[in-house]
C-alpha cells in the first residue's frame, strides 16, 4: 500500500498517542454518535433488513468463488462499450499504466473522485512524482490534502477534523493550491461547503482527466457505479474527456438486478440516508455525453492473496460503507491514524494484515486492536465476522512467533502438562494458597495489557480441597 | 477483445508487468481451487415496502425530507408554474433539452435567454447559465430518488450538473415505483444513469448533513397529473 504508512508504529503505540488527545477524541465521538443513532434509523425502516443484508453477502460470496469468470466476463462487457481494460497486479504496476495514461493525453494535472483504491495504491504520490498534479475534489480529501493529513475514516477521511480546524485549513491553505477562501470565512458547515466550492469549481471546468474508483462492476452489462453526495464525482466522471477508474478486483458484481440489494443497503449503512444524493452509472462511453476515452483498471494488489484465505476472504466481501468504525469503541477512542493504513477501523485491522501481510509491526499488532465485541458483526451490511476473522489472523500472527509469543506458547505448554496432571495441579494450588500475602496485584510481564489488569485474589484454601471437606459427603450420602 | 491492453504484452515500458492479466487470473483459481461452492442470492427480500396507492404522497415526502422543493400539478396549469419558478429564481438563462415538451415553456417569463443542450458548449460556458429544466426516466418513491437516463427530453449529464438550479418534471403516478427493485426492470443498464435523491449535500464536516456543494443547490421537483 502507500508509502505513507511504512514504518508505522506498532497500533497499541499510535493508539496510546491518539488517546491522550481530547480534541480528536472530542471529534470522533460526536461525529461517531450522531451517525450511529441514524444509522438505526434508516435501516430499521426496512422491514426485509437481515435478508437484503444475506443477499448482499450471497451475491459477494458467489461472485469471489467464481471472480475469474466474471471479471473476463466484465472486460468483454466493457470493452464491447467502448471502454479499454488494464490488469494491474500490485500498485507499482496501477500506478504506472495512470501515469502513463495521463501522459499520453498531454496533461498535467488530473480531478480526482474519492478512492479508497488510488489512496492504497498511492497514486497521488506517484502521480507527482512524474510532475502531474491530482486534486481531490470531495470536501472531506480536500480538507485531508490541504492540511497535509491522512485520512482517517473510509467515507469522512477528515472525521477527526472539526469545523472550527476545518475553516483554519481553508484559510490557510486553499490559496497556494488555486482559489483562495473567501475573505472571513466562518466555520458554519454551509460557509465552509461554499468555500468548497467555490475553490474546486476552477478546477472542475478545466479538467481534461478524471480519476475514480468505483463502488460496483456488473460483469453483466459493463457498468460501472459511483455512489456520492456533493456532485463532485458526477463532475469527474461527466466533464473531462479522458476518465480513469481503478478498482479492485472484488467489486464486480455478476448481473445488473445485483445492484438493487446494494442499492438499499450501501446509503443506509455508510451515510445513514434512504439514498446518497447522487449515484452515477456508465457503460464504456456514452457517445456525445461525458468522456470520449474510459480506461479501467484492475487492480489485485493483494486481494488474490487474501481469497486464497478460507476464513480471511469474506473481508473481501467489504463495500467500504465504514458502518463498522463508527460503531467500535477502539476507533471511537484510538481514532483512524493509529491504524496504519487508508483501511482504519474494524474493517481496517483485518483488511490491511490481508493485503499486506503480516511481516510489519503495524500490520502484525492490527489483528490486536479489537475488543472482539462484536458491534462490528452486527451492523455489517454484507455479514463480515469481523471478530472471527481478527481471531483467525492472530493465530496466524502467533503461529509465526515473535518474542512476546514465544513466552506464550511456553507458558501454554506448562499449564497444559499441569492441568493433565491432577496431583501436580492440587499440589500447586495448595502451595499458592499458602504463598497467598506474598503474590503482586497485577500479573507479571510489561505488556499494556497486564498494566491495566488486576490479578485474582487467590483463596485461603484450594476450592476442591474445600469441597472435599464441606460438600463431598453429602453426594455419596445420595443427596443428588 | 481488440480494445483490451494486455498490459505488459502490448503497453510500452510495461517493463515488471509481462501478462498480469493471466497472472491475476491465475492467482484466483488458486486461491479458490478448495473452496466450497457458493450459491447466488435467494431474492426472498421484499420487492416493495410501501402500499401501491401510497408511491406518490410517499415520493414526495421523502424528496421534501432531503430538500427537495415539491409542486403538484397538472397538464394546463404546468407551464405556468414552470414560468413562476423561473421567475421567482430570477433565471435570466435556461437550458433546454433537445427533446423538451415545447409546451412546457409557453409560459416562461419574457427576455429569458434559452440555451440549447449543444456538445460544442464549455463547461465554462454552462457554468454561466442559471436553470436547466428537464424530464426524467423513472422515480422511486421509498428513497425520493429521481433517475436521468439522458434521454433527449434530459439532455447530456452535464447540464442538470452545472446550472444551480434544477426544476424536474416526474409524470406521476406511471413514473413512479415503489421501489429499488422495481426500478431496476424498467431501467436499460447501457445509457448513462444519474441517481438524484434531493440537492447536493456533503456529510464531511462532523458526519452531519449540510445541503448544497458542487451540483444543484436547489432542486426543484414538479409531480405532473396528466
Amino acid at each position: 500500500m502507500s508509502g505513507t504508512y511504512l514504518g508505522m508504529p506498532a497500533f497499541p503505540v499510535a493508539a496510546r498517542e491518539a488517546v491522550g488527545n481530547e480534541t480528536l477524541r472530542a471529534n470522533l465521538r460526536h461525529a461517531t454518535h450522531t451517525i450511529r443513532d441514524k444509522r438505526a434509523k434508516a435501516v430499521a425502516e426496512l422491514a426485509d433488513w437481515d435478508r437484503l443484508r444475506e443477499a448482499g453477502k450471497r451475491i459477494k460470496d458467489h461472485t469471489l468463488r467464481h471472480l475469474d469468470r466474471y471479471l473476463v466476463q466484465l472486460e468483454e462487457s466493457v470493452t464491447a462499450a467502448g471502454g479499454v481494460v488494464h490488469w494491474a497486479a500490485d500498485a507499482a504496476e496501477a500506478n504506472h499504466i495512470v501515469t502513463e495514461l495521463v501522459k499520453a493525453t498531454g496533461e498535467r494535472e488530473v480531478v480526482k473522485v474519492k478512492s479508497m483504491a488510488t489512496q492504497e495504491i498511492g497514486l497521488n504520490e506517484a502521480l507527482e512524482a512524474e510532475g502531474i498534479a491530482a486534486y481531490e475534489t470531495d470536501l472531506a480529501e480536500l480538507i485531508v490534502q490541504l492540511g497535509e493529513d491522512r485520512p482517517s475514516h473510509i467515507l469522512v477521511p477528515a472525521i477527526h477534523r472539526n469545523r472550527g480546524e476545518i475553516r483554519d485549513i481553508f484559510r490557510d491553505r486553499m490559496a497556494s493550491w488555486g482559489r483562495a477562501a473567501p475573505d472571513g470565512l466562518s466555520d458554519t458547515p454551509g460557509e465552509l461547503a461554499e468555500a468548497a466550492r467555490l475553490h474546486l469549481r476552477e478546477k472542475f471546468l478545466r479538467a481534461k482527466v478524471g480519476v475514480s474508483g468505483a463502488n460496483f462492476m456488473v460483469a453483466e452489462t459493463g457498468t460501472l457505479v459511483v455512489f456520492e453526495s456533493e456532485g463532485n464525482g458526477r463532475m469527474c466522471l461527466t466533464l473531462p474527456e479522458t476518465l480513469i477508474s481503478v478498482v479492485g478486483v472484488e467489486k464486480v458484481v455478476p448481473g445488473w438486478r445485483d445492484l438493487e440489494v446494494f442499492l438499499q443497503t450501501l446509503p443506509r449503512s455508510s451515510t445513514a440516508e434512504r439514498m446518497n444524493p447522487y449515484t452515477s452509472m456508465w457503460t464504456g462511453t456514452h457517445d456525445t455525453d461525458g468522456p470520449s476515452t474510459f480506461h479501467l483498471v484492475l487492480l489485485d494488489n493483494g486481494r488474490t492473496a487474501a481469497l486464497a484465505d478460507e476464513v480471511g476472504r469474506q473481508a473481501l466481501r467489504c463495500i467500504r460503507c465504514s458502518a463498522c468504525l463508527n460503531v467500535c469503541p477502539v476507533y471511537e477512542r484510538a481514532g483512524g491514524h493509529a491504524y496504519g493504513s487508508v483501511y482504519p477501523g474494524p474493517i481496517g485491522a483485518i483488511l490491511s494484515p490481508q493485503l499486506r501481510g503480516t511481516e510489519s509491526e503495524i500490520d502484525a499488532s492490527l489483528p490486536y486492536a479489537s475488543s472482539l465485541c462484536g458491534a462490528c458483526y452486527e451492523v455489517c451490511p454484507v455479514a463480515i465476522d469481523i471478530p472471527e476473522v481478527l481471531v483467525h489472523l492472530r493465530e496466524r500472527v502467533a503461529d509465526r512467533g515473535g518474542k512476546g509469543h514465544r513466552l506464550e506458547k511456553a507458558a501454554m505448554k506448562a499449564a497444559g502438562w499441569v492441568l493433565d496432571h491432577p496431583r501436580v495441579m492440587a499440589a500447586g494450588e495448595r502451595a499458592a494458597s499458602r504463598t497467598r500475602r506474598l503474590h503482586p496485584s497485577k500479573p507479571p510481564g510489561a505488556g499494556a495489557w497486564t498494566d491495566a489488569r488486576d490479578l485474582p485474589e487467590l483463596p485461603a484454601e484450594p476450592f476442591r480441597d474445600w469441597w472435599r471437606k464441606n460438600r463431598a459427603n453429602d453426594i455419596e450420602d445420595g443427596g443428588a | 477483445m481488440s480494445g483490451t491492453e494486455r498490459d505488459g504484452q502490448s503497453r510500452d515500458g510495461g517493463g515488471a508487468s509481462v501478462g498480469s492479466r493471466e497472472r491475476i487470473l491465475a492467482r484466483i483459481r488458486t486461491a479458490v481451487a478448495d473452496a466450497p461452492e457458493a450459491p447466488g442470492p435467494v431474492r426472498d427480500y421484499l420487492d416493495t415496502h410501501t402500499p401501491d396507492d401510497r408511491t406518490v404522497d410517499l415520493l414526495a415526502e421523502n424528496l421534501a425530507d432531503y430538500r427537495a422543493l415539491v409542486h403538484r400539478t397538472d397538464t394546463p396549469e404546468l407551464p405556468a408554474l414552470i414560468g413562476r419558478l423561473l421567475a421567482d429564481r430570477g433565471a435570466r438563462t435556461l437550458l433546454v433539452p433537445p427533446a423538451l415538451p415545447a409546451d412546457w415553456l409557453t409560459g416562461t417569463p419574457e427576455g429569458l435567454t434559452r440555451i440549447a443542450d449543444d456538445p460544442a458548449i464549455t463547461a465554462g460556458e454552462l457554468d454561466a447559465v442559471d436553470s436547466v429544466v428537464t424530464g426524467c426516466a423513472l422515480a422511486i418513491a421509498e428513497t425520493g430518488t429521481l433517475i436521468l437516463d439522458a434521454a433527449p427530453d434530459q439532455g447530456r449529464r452535464r447540464i442538470t450538473l452545472i446550472p444551480d438550479h434544477h426544476i424536474c418534471v416526474v409524470r406521476v403516478p406511471d413514473q413512479v415505483v415503489a421501489s429499488v427493485p422495481r426500478a431496476m426492470d424498467r431501467l436499460d443498464p447501457t445509457r448513462a444513469l444519474t441517481w438524484i435523491s434531493g440537492p447536493s449535500a456533503t456529510s464531511d464536516i462532523e458526519l452531519d448533513r449540510v445541503e448544497g456543494v458542487h451540483g444543484p443547490r436547489t432542486l426543484e421537483v414538479i409531480l405532473l397529473t396528466e
